[in-house]
């Protein structure tokens, strides 16, 4: 077999990290979403789904068993295959975005060195970015295929806003590129283990512009404008039932995750524990410890989501426009300027 | 055959029926869909190439923004399959003949280049598709036309706001 002659360890590695990542991160989100009920009704006082199970622990689970028993209705004047093709855009983009994060540092397993990354590639920001302009998709063309107009407005809103907010985001991204001369998100990550300070004391406003962004392109509130109930019926994923409904509603979970994991890699240090010293511990426990540390980030960051869901209402799609290009570009290129300016003068 | 043989053929495969089935398609939507797929396609050759910048800035803006734009003009003028007028045969006869005269002149001007005949292509490991080089070639030995092609976006730019205020 001289075909094949590459190392079939690396492959098998690296298919395991990915099944654990996937699969991790489903199951993350499937406890998203109790924690999101959860939440909701501790900040409105009420006690919340407790009846499935201790304190309620396996509602996700009844959850999920009745989004699958319902009916599955594809409406006559949709298209079939663009209707089905949504939220299974949706959902893959949303998961290809874990491929470039991080997890933790490198282990050693049966005299192997195995990074918990599952691609460190050079350009691993932009792919990001790149993953993120595709889950557009997913929302256009299912709303266009419902073949119902509340549909593609709400579609249409959610791409246009995906668009706006991802200039901003990338604008305050590019200022963090220059502090840190790298777009690999293990180099920087690995900075900020070395170095003594987090990128969020380099760049505070470049990350609340991030955090803004982030909150619009996972359509959470106060962006939630494509799912306006009052507006738009239901919004994008208005005729959809069963599991497909359940695929759009889980992917926006999963998209929370993901963007808590890449916000916490750039600006918190990703598996840094802060007053720690790594080196101090064996590899595989200090990874261990690495690993527990992000996924400690990535739920206080899912928390903050969810607070700010909870507390502050919906824009206007004017108001929205109107903060996407006239406030948060002109303070993106603001901060941009004095990145360089610090940069140029060696401080 | 090595890994690059295995991924290339396939790659190569899958953007030309994706090319064809955006010609094919009758409907608008459908080909817009296709067309992102040979996007992907070329952004694959792009990375057995190592030039992974341009691959993904090749999906960022084509398929991730050009194209969207592509499906929302076509999603809100509402274009059917039936309301696509249909050509004379005599019409779509020259078509092919002088498209594929076109082909024909390019294939031949790039066999006869000089410049790249008897040049093998580099695979896998060149490293000027990497971020770092292509800054440094930019923003050094290019850094005029890279320049001038900024000012066009400008004025593209500037031009759009004023068309889009009429």
């Amino acid at each position: 077999m001289t075909i094949l002659a590459f190392d079939w360890g690396l492959v098998i590695e690296k298919l395991i990290l990915i099944a654990v990542v996937v699969f991790g991160s489903l199951g993350i989100a499937l406890y998203t979403t109790f924690g999101e009920r959860k939440v909701a009704a501790i900040l409105q006082d009420r006690p919340g789904p407790n009846r499935a199970g201790p304190f309620g622990l396996l509602q996700p689970l009844a959850d999920g068993i009745k989004l699958i028993m319902k009916e599955e209705i594809i409406p006559t004047a949709a298209n079939k295959w663009l209707f089905i093709l949504g939220p299974a855009l949706a959902m893959t983009a949303s998961l290809m975005t874990c491929a470039v994060i991080p997890w933790g540092s490198d282990i050693e397993l049966f005299g192997r060195k195995i990074a918990l990354q599952i691609a460190d590639i050079n350009i691993g920001i932009l792919y990001v970015f790149a993953v993120v302009s595709m889950g557009v998709y997913g929302i256009m063309i299912g709303g266009w295929a419902s073949n119902n107009k509340f549909s593609l407005m709400s579609s249409l809103r959610a791409a246009s806003q995906a668009i706006s907010y991802e200039l901003a985001m990338g604008l305050a991204l590019i200022a963090l590129l220059m502090t840190t001369e790298s777009l690999s998100l293990k180099t920087i990550v690995e900075q900020q283990v070395q170095g003594n300070w987090w990128n969020i004391v380099y760049q505070p406003l470049g990350f609340l512009l991030f955090f803004i962004a982030a909150l619009a392109e996972c359509n959470r509130t106060p962006f939630d404008l494509p799912e306006a109930e009052n507006e738009l019926n239901f919004g994008y994923h208005q005729e959809y039932s069963s599991m497909k409904l359940g695929f759009y509603l889980f992917a926006e979970y999963i998209n929370m995750i993901m963007s808590s994991a890449i916000m916490a890699s750039m600006y918190f240090g990703g598996y840094d524990l802060p007053f720690f010293d790594e080196s101090t511990v064996a590899p595989n426990i200090a990874a261990m410890i690495g690993v527990g540390t992000l996924l400690i980030k990535i739920v206080l960051f899912i928390f903050l989501f969810m607070w700010i869901r909870w507390t502050i209402p919906r824009f206007r799609y004017d108001q929205l426009m109107n903060l996407g290009w006239k406030t948060m570009i002109p303070l993106a290129l603001f901060n941009l300027l004095i990145t360089g300016a610090l940069i140029l003068a060696n401080l | 055959m090595s890994t690059v043989d295995i991924l290339f053929y396939p790659l190569s495969a899958f953007a030309i029926v994706s090319a064809t089935m955006v010609l094919i398609s009758k409907n608008p939507i459908h080909s817009v869909l296709w067309l992102i797929l040979v996007f992907f396609a070329i952004s694959g050759h792009y990375i057995l190439l190592n030039a992974q910048f341009l691959a993904i800035v090749n999906i960022i803006v084509y398929a991730g923004a050009i194209m969207v734009l592509f499906l929302f003009v076509i999603m809100l003028m509402n274009i059917k399959k039936d309301a696509e007028p249909q050509k004379q045969l005599l019409v779509k006869l020259t078509g092919v003949i002088a498209g594929g005269s076109l082909l024909t002149l390019l294939i031949a001007v790039v066999k006869q280049t000089a410049q790249i005949q008897n040049k093998q292509v580099l695979l896998k490991e060149g490293t000027i598709g990497l971020i770092h080089p292509l800054g440094k070639a930019l923003f050094s030995d290019y850094v005029i036309p890279f320049e001038i092609s900024s000012v066009l976006f400008l004025s593209a730019m500037v031009g759009a706001v004023i068309i889009g205020k009429k």
